[in-house]
């Protein structure tokens, strides 16, 4: 027994030896390898695996944090700048729009809509910008790869580069037009640009003609008739009739240069054999280049040395010098050589490791709100005293989007557009008590929406003129109207007391939803409860994500909640939702509540050509307003955004826009390094009085044991 | 034996026929070819364009099973079903329906779902025999209570608790592991430390009184009394004796799970970012990705029925009375 005791301790010092060996760092619970923190790195995380990388098909938000750091579109919102301002990214600068009626003449700047029969966009870029390095820019390997080379890495090819021209814009609209690519906007697309349908048609039939043809010759054997190479460094797009948001669009990823170089290299099947292709391995003109991508364990950006001359802005708005946001005015960006994203699902380990300094920035999550935050009696927001020992500051914003609640309006009780269903959904509207909602669910970040343009898009209004007269009144303030207003409106509906004076039977309303789980059960339950504050029965109809989407397509659902989130600061990307032409059931768009009302049409259709003046304000003013009496909608609320940033994480500006904003981003290493070895200590004696406990326990089992050998059996 | 073998492998096919055809009807009954290109193609801006495209180009635009617009044979063979599923049967698992290959996934995958799931396995059932043999040797003895006390309440803490508790204290509080990660190679080592130790303490509750329950049975047997009458000692006894017997149900429950190990574990992977194969199926089934649901399910039945033959083959080994004919 004392030989076996003996190989039992010699096995825990091994273990212990070996556990030690394997942590040789000074932090022992450090998640990433040793020197893999050399310059500046920024560390961050991603909870899903982004679904695509390529800039033709990616429109997540995920998605975005990866590439708009490795593909540039022709223009970016500006960093510090208030309201959001669109300038030059890849175009010299900002576009010459000339417009054409019907015969080709051209028109003033001032013409009417209806008179332009088309747009024209003259587009320059910005000479000697290069690509990264990639192998694809190596003409050699299109053909054949090494038959030595076996590495997972391209960036163990020959690299090369060459200079960006138009043609790799073109070649970009051309795979957004392509069907193979299967880009979401593709449909959106051929509604504006000339000739989109056309090329994109005869794609499919060469296609079926010519199966084993290349995509790059494929596409360049035909040109889209509305975007046409004028020079190597100027090209332009023609677009159908007036849509001043084209702009915007030219700001998102799906419109950054594409070389066809890309598209030949990936072709080799061992490269699809390994997953690499154009989809996870982005070939752009970007501040940093992904170098490493696991998407089921990591991403790495590293800065790209070809990175062309973009420097901090010098100016901002919001006080941008009084934060600090200015200290880096005029530098080289990006600021930083490296940011790893790391794989994180769940909202736990994200948190302790944020706390103990290996991510720089985290959102926050219900279960580490009350952690993070107080309320202090005024019922400002700040962080708690053990965060700001911490060093961590924290940034509000509201976010460009609305949560709502839609009413159905084909729908025969809820819906129409009768004065009795008004008031009923006027009723609701005032019942609805969202302040109430987003103090609960959402721990207060939130605002109640009074109308469908969240803050920050050119149209929203502040105070007594942005306010819903439907559900508030100004008395100091926004005040919600009373419950015994809504049970008189519901009288005047002809529900009395939540009974339909026609057919003497209570009000029954259905509310559809895919939520399931307990976490929406204590949401459905709030909701019925607000309906019973007017003795309405609400029905909650469960169903799945296929079932739910395709009763809001088939308009059978009464009662829904959905979001949207801004693709551009216009607001014409939100007006839209209410706009008839765009009704889901009826014209496949994102009009979810159906709402039909010609009056706000016809204004929809004025405004969203328009430039940001008065008179648009005042349109705008008149669509809310019809809206608010019409209430397709009980407008919910817009979300606040909630976000922690350690001391050395500098830079950091909340722009809801702007998806390319990894490089104004500047690290401190040393005062990380510090943070990291201060809070990380590793702590030895509760494994040296565990090891005592069990040596504690073997001494009474050895001695039983003793005991037991040596008893006779008499 | 290599007529059994045989005989077991021909077995193999049409049970893989039956899971392929079920998986596929459970699969088309709740999701459509549409909604899966819905559920691809994102929330924005999709048109029935866009949609009917998608499926053009996933070969989602044939018949489910039965294709009337085709002659002879091709009714059958242009149906979505074929079309998708003969590759399986040649372990040609495809393309997953967001363009990855499956083949080349799983072999990424599964090397940090086996990094965790041996060691946890191999020291887990070390352990759990370790206590449930001392238990035995304990028996009627205070120890036993009280080891059999710890037992129902390491049964009664659920599984996520020992995570969040265990990432709470040794790598948060002591500072010794990192909450969560991974990384090739040797490094792999200091983060599969926590998941491995929090699997084994896990488990221990249920998988010692399991092979208590084994050993037990043993222990009163005529031979244990002979061998204590020879003068043996008591672990002589239990671990060459008692162990010995109780083999075969110790690997009817280990061998059938070797093949599967591979297939890792979906809270463990999830809590510590281990990049294995633990959320891939699920993850697929919320995606509503059918390429890889088929090949999962496919390579997961295979893989049981490949761990029953071998569970039938290691009782040969260590009970010689045991004939496979």
């Amino acid at each position: 027994m004392t030989s076996l005791f003996k190989k039992f301790i010699t096995l825990c010092s091994f273990a212990i030896l070996l556990f030690l060996l394997g942590c040789s760092d000074t932090t022992l619970n450090n998640p990433y390898v040793q020197n893999e923190d050399v310059g500046k790195v920024i560390y961050t995380s991603f909870t899903e695996r982004p679904k695509h990388l390529d800039p033709a098909k990616a429109y997540s938000s995920n998605e975005y944090a990866i590439i708009a750091q490795v593909y540039e579109p022709l223009f970016q919102y500006h960093y510090l700048k208030r309201p959001y301002q669109l300038e030059p990214l890849l175009a010299k600068s900002m576009p010459l729009v000339s417009y054409f009626d019907k015969q080709g003449r051209l028109l003033s700047k001032e013409a009417l809509a209806v008179e332009i029969a088309y747009s024209e966009y003259t587009i320059s870029i910005k000479n000697n910008i290069k690509f990264q390095p990639h192998p694809s820019f190596n003409t050699q390997l299109h053909k054949v790869l090494p038959a030595d080379w076996e590495s997972e890495s391209i960036y163990e090819l020959p690299q090369a580069t060459r200079l960006l021209t138009s043609d790799d814009f073109i070649y970009q609209i051309k795979r957004l037009a392509d069907p193979a690519t299967q880009s979401p906007i593709a449909g959106l697309m051929a509604n504006y640009i000339v000739g989109f349908s056309e090329f994109s048609n005869k794609q499919s039939a060469l296609t079926k003609l010519y199966p084993q043809m290349r995509k790059a010759q494929r596409l360049q054997s035909e040109n889209i008739i509305g975007v046409q190479k004028i020079d190597d460094q100027k090209f332009t797009i023609q677009i159908k009739g007036k849509y001043p948001q084209f702009i915007n669009w030219l700001a998102m990823p799906f419109f950054s240069p594409m070389p066809w170089e890309a598209d030949e290299f990936y072709a080799h099947k061992a490269l699809e054999e390994k997953n690499i292709t154009l989809d996870w391995f982005p070939v752009g003109t970007g501040p940093y280049f992904l170098f490493e991508n696991n998407p089921n364990r990591r991403m790495v950006l590293l800065k790209n040395p070809n990175f062309h001359a973009d420097y901090y802005p010098s100016e901002g708005s919001d006080g941008a010098r009084e934060k600090g946001l200015l200290t880096d005015a005029g530098k080289k960006l990006p600021l930083t050589d490296k940011v790893i994203f790391s794989l994180e699902k769940e909202s736990i380990p994200y948190w302790n490791k944020f706390i103990q300094g290996y991510y720089d920035s985290s959102g926050i999550s219900s279960d580490s709100f009350d952690q993070a935050v107080s309320f202090s009696a005024s019922g400002d927001v700040g962080l708690t005293d053990n965060m700001l020992q911490r060093g961590i500051g924290l940034q509000t914003a509201v976010t460009t989007s609305s949560y709502y609640l839609g009413f159905n309006m084909l729908d025969e009780v809820i819906g129409g557009y009768s004065e009795r269903a008004k008031k009923l959904r006027h009723a609701i509207s005032i019942v609805m008590d969202y302040e109430e909602y987003i103090s609960i669910f959402q721990n207060g970040r939130g605002v109640p929406a009074q109308s469908i343009i969240p803050p920050g898009i050119y149209g929203h209004r502040d105070g007594e003129k942005g306010m819903n007269s439907v559900v508030y009144m100004w008395e100091n303030g926004l005040s919600r109207r009373s419950i015994n207003e809504a049970k008189e409106l519901l009288v005047q509906a002809g529900y009395p007391n939540g009974i339909d004076q026609k057919t003497s039977k209570p009000l029954v309303l259905y509310f559809d939803t895919m939520d399931s789980g307990p976490d929406s059960k204590a949401r459905l339950n709030w909701l019925r409860k607000q309906f019973n504050k007017l003795n309405i029965q609400l029905v909650i109809r469960g169903t799945d994500y296929n079932r739910f989407q395709e009763k809001m397509r088939g308009g059978h659902a009464q009662m829904f909640m959905w979001g949207w989130n801004a693709d551009y600061p216009d607001p014409e990307n939100f007006l839209f939702l209410l706009y008839g032409k765009n009704a889901k059931s009826l014209h496949g768009g994102e009009n979810a509540a159906n709402y039909q009302n010609s009056e706000f049409d016809t204004l929809f259709e004025k405004m969203s050509t328009m430039e940001n003046t008065l008179e648009r304000q005042d349109i705008i003013n008149k669509m809310i307003e019809i809206s608010q009496q019409d209430a397709p909608w009980v407008w919910g609320f817009h979300p606040k955004a909630f976000s922690l940033h350690h001391a050395w994480y500098k830079n950091a500006n909340p722009n809801l826009m702007a998806n390319n904003k990894t490089k104004y981003i500047n690290i401190i290493p040393s005062l990380r390094k510090a943070y990291q070895s201060k809070r990380n200590q590793p702590v030895f004696w509760p494994l040296f009085l565990a090891f005592l406990v069990i040596i504690c326990l073997l001494v009474p089992a050895y001695l039983i044991y003793r005991r037991f050998e040596r008893a006779t059996a008499l | 034996m290599i007529n059994y073998i045989i005989k077991r492998l021909l077995y193999v096919l049409p049970v893989l026929v039956g899971v392929n055809i079920l998986t596929f009807v459970l699969f088309f009954v709740v999701n459509t070819p549409d909604d899966m290109a819905r559920m691809q193609l994102g929330d924005k801006h999709v048109s029935q364009a866009a949609v009917d495209n998608w499926k053009l180009q996933r070969g989602y635009n044939l018949p489910l099973l039965w294709n009337e617009q085709e002659t002879g044979f091709a009714k059958a063979k242009k149906t979505i079903f074929f079309e998708k599923s003969v590759g399986l049967f040649f372990f040609d698992l495809g393309i997953s329906d967001n363009g990855r290959d499956i083949v080349a996934d799983i072999s990424q995958r599964m090397w940090p779902s086996l990094a965790i799931a041996i060691p946890s396995l191999i020291f887990g059932v070390l352990a759990n025999i370790t206590f449930a043999l001392l238990l035995i040797f304990y028996r009627g003895n205070f120890l036993e209570f009280g080891g059999l006390f710890i037992c129902i309440v390491l049964m009664s803490i659920s599984g996520l608790f020992y995570i969040i508790a265990g990432q709470y204290f040794v790598g948060k509080l002591l500072a010794l592991t990192p909450i969560s990660g991974y990384a090739p190679g040797a490094d792999a080592f200091k983060f599969i430390i926590l998941p491995v130790l929090i699997g084994i303490v896990g488990g221990l509750g249920s998988g010692v009184r399991w092979y208590r329950t084994l050993f037990l049975e043993e222990s009163v047997k005529d031979y244990i009394r002979t061998a204590k009458a020879k003068g043996l000692s008591s672990l002589q006894i239990l671990f060459k004796h008692v162990l010995k017997n109780a083999m075969i149900p110790i690997l009817t429950g280990i061998v059938v799970v070797l093949p599967l190990l591979f297939m890792g574990s979906l809270i463990t992977e999830s809590f510590f970012g281990i990049p294995g194969l633990g959320s891939y199926t699920i993850d697929a089934i919320s995606s509503q990705d059918f390429a890889i649901v088929r090949s999962m399910v496919f390579l997961g039945s295979f893989l049981y029925i490949i761990g029953l033959l071998l569970t039938d083959i290691s009782y040969t080994l260590v009970d010689p009375r045991v004939r496979l004919d």
